[in-house]
């Protein structure tokens, strides 16, 4: 089978997230780079059903020339090919990303032949949308579900996991199908040596797309006001421990 | 000109969320000086007039079909689109779950109009006749983004937990309009074909009492004393993405942006050092205990108590002298 990921590039924050000083991006200066969440654990589980059913996984991004990086992390854990869509630095909107995805994903199966399945992460770890897989999905006439905690091969159809406050809920998608994969489907594998190898070897493809800017624009970004927080230090060790079960006791907590 | 609310139900059920949106979409209506509606999907969702009523919806919009029994993110998407495009809402706004984003997602992407999600503030001064200017939470809420929304339909979710329930005192009933929403074979295959119902019980989003731990625990097996005292406490332990990474424990039990954002009574944070990533999963906590070597740790600075000191000797002293002061 023919999987297809779609990959954002996004800053791996620590303990505070930066403004630039004009408020329109993260500043990334001192920051690494990652695949977002939830796509890393898409790649993985693309890599697994291929494993198990024989096949191809591409991975795509559109971001900066520099989101190879992430291409190749995904090629060193299992993926076989990888396609950019470049763009200059400055995010772009989702129906601006989800038009200029969806077109590309016509030209390679154009080229190559459909893939079964068309992955996403439910959303991306920065601009938290919501939207682009869906939109992507609509435009390419194919069915999508979001939240998939699980997702396997039956009969020829995409099988869902989803987890809602009332417990599962099974999807079933005749493929060709798109998939909004969340963390915690898998547990994504470390880059392997024959990966690490075939991640500095492989070709990868750039394709360009023209999408018109849509309705959502951007103003500043700013941080939410810090919370100020006086800790009370309620002892060293566990000398402690009564100080906390006081506490305990008087927040009604034990009864 | 008017504001709908999208009412998030399972086969019949109100979800909470719709509670705050309702009452975001009557605040914003007022301000715009029109009324609210609501929209439900499914007729099983016919009996929550009522409700919708009482927080002042002057319609609700119920979609019908044949098809709508239980939950399809493209079949809910598609009737709500068909409803927007019938009723020239102002501004759509759903609830900020899984389902309503999906659901707002779905129905933006067919009318090919933007979408805001998790918004948290509505420009104050928005009388419906210019682009909406919003606040939204991004990095799962760790940044805010003030964006435009300019559309002729703006489509919005509202951030859960952001707006407090408030009924319409005096509101009258609704006016119940029914819509016979069109939905074709492209949007059948998404229902749900299954489920699994949840053993009645708390759950990590509900439990009043969490014991999480980080990297700081070491391994799956030292977790225990950790179990203990979220039994001696009736809660639930929880834990940080490094646990998960580390395959200490099942992602469904990790708190912050990638798993549950929790809300209880008291958050015991052990050997977490509060990257801004598992912040915004507990930070709706009422009260913060950690429990960390380092006096310096982001999740000390911003807890409202702290024990400083090893989890390992800290958490089983806890467990000890709740036991004494029990007498067992």
């Amino acid at each position: 089978m023919n999987i297809l990921v779609c990959v954002k590039r996004v800053p791996a924050p620590g303990a505070r997230i930066n403004i630039t000083a004009d408020g329109q991006q993260v500043d990334t200066a001192f920051l690494g780079f990652t695949v977002s969440p939830h796509e890393e654990c898409a790649v993985e589980q693309a890599v697994q059903l291929i494993e198990k059913h024989g096949g191809d996984v591409t991975v795509l991004t559109l971001g900066p020339i520099e989101a190879e990086e992430q291409l190749r992390t995904a090629v060193s854990t299992g993926a076989t090919k990888a396609v950019l869509i470049p763009i200059d630095t400055t995010d772009w909107d989702p129906q601006r990303t989800a038009e200029a995805i969806a077109k590309v994903v016509a030209e390679l199966e154009t080229a190559n032949g459909k893939y079964d399945l068309v992955l996403f992460g439910n959303e991306s770890a920065d601009s938290c949308g919501y939207q682009v897989g869906i939109r992507t999905a609509l435009k390419l006439g194919r069915p999508i579900v979001n939240g998939a905690k699980g997702l396997e091969i039956e009969n020829g159809a995409a099988k869902i996991r989803r987890e809602s406050d009332a417990g599962v809920e099974i999807y079933k998608l005749a493929m060709p199908a798109c998939v909004g994969v969340k963390e915690g489907i898998n547990l994504p594998r470390y880059p392997t040596m024959k990966g690490r190898l075939a991640s500095k070897k492989v070709a990868i493809a750039r394709s360009k797309a023209e999408a018109t800017t849509g309705g959502l624009k951007l103003i500043t970004l700013q941080r939410p006001p810090e919370r100020v927080s006086n800790t009370v230090i309620l002892g060293n060790g566990p000398e402690a421990a009564p100080a906390i079960v006081d506490l305990l006791e008087e927040l009604g907590i034990l009864k | 000109m008017t504001v709908l609310a999208v009412i998030e139900h399972d086969r019949g059920a109100m979800t909470g969320a719709s509670l705050g949106v309702m009452t975001a979409a009557r605040n914003l209506a007022k301000q715009m000086g029109t009324k609210f509606e609501a929209v439900t999907i499914g007729a099983n969702a016919d009996r929550l007039s009522e409700t919708i009523s009482n927080f002042g919806a002057t319609t609700v919009h119920q979609a019908h079909n044949p098809m709508l029994i239980d939950y399809g993110p493209e079949a809910w998407g598609e009737s709500l689109a068909q409803v927007a495009r019938k009723t020239s809402p102002t501004v759509v706004i759903g609830t900020g779950t899984e389902r309503g984003h999906e659901v707002v997602a779905q129905a933006a992407a067919r009318l090919d109009l933007p979408a805001a999600m998790n918004c948290i503030e509505f420009d104050k001064n928005f009388d419906g006749t210019q682009p909406l200017n919003v606040t939204r939470t991004r990095w799962g809420g760790s940044l805010l983004e003030q964006a435009a929304i300019d559309a002729p339909i703006k489509l919005v979710t509202l951030a859960n937990h952001v707006v407090e329930p408030q009924e319409e005192l005096g509101s009258t009933p609704a006016t119940v309009s029914t819509i016979d929403v069109q939905l074709d074979d492209s949007v059948a295959q998404s229902f749900v074909q299954d489920r699994v119902e949840r053993v009645a019980g708390v759950t990590l989003a509900t439990s009043p009492v969490v014991v999480s731990g980080g990297r700081g625990v070491g391994s799956a097996e030292a977790f225990a004393p950790l179990e203990e005292l979220a039994s001696l406490l009736n809660g639930v332990v929880g834990c940080s993405r490094a646990v998960t990474n580390n395959g200490w424990r099942n992602h469904t039990d990790q708190v912050g942006q990638t798993g549950t954002r929790i809300a209880p009574d008291i958050y015991i944070a052990c050997g977490i050092s509060g990257a801004i990533q598992h912040w915004v999963g507990a930070m709706a906590s009422k009260n913060i205990l950690a429990i960390n070597t380092d006096a310096q740790a982001n999740i000390v600075t911003k807890a409202g108590y702290a024990v400083i000191g090893d989890l390992h000797k800290v958490v089983p002293a806890i467990s000890a002298e709740i036991r004494r002061r029990r007498g067992k």
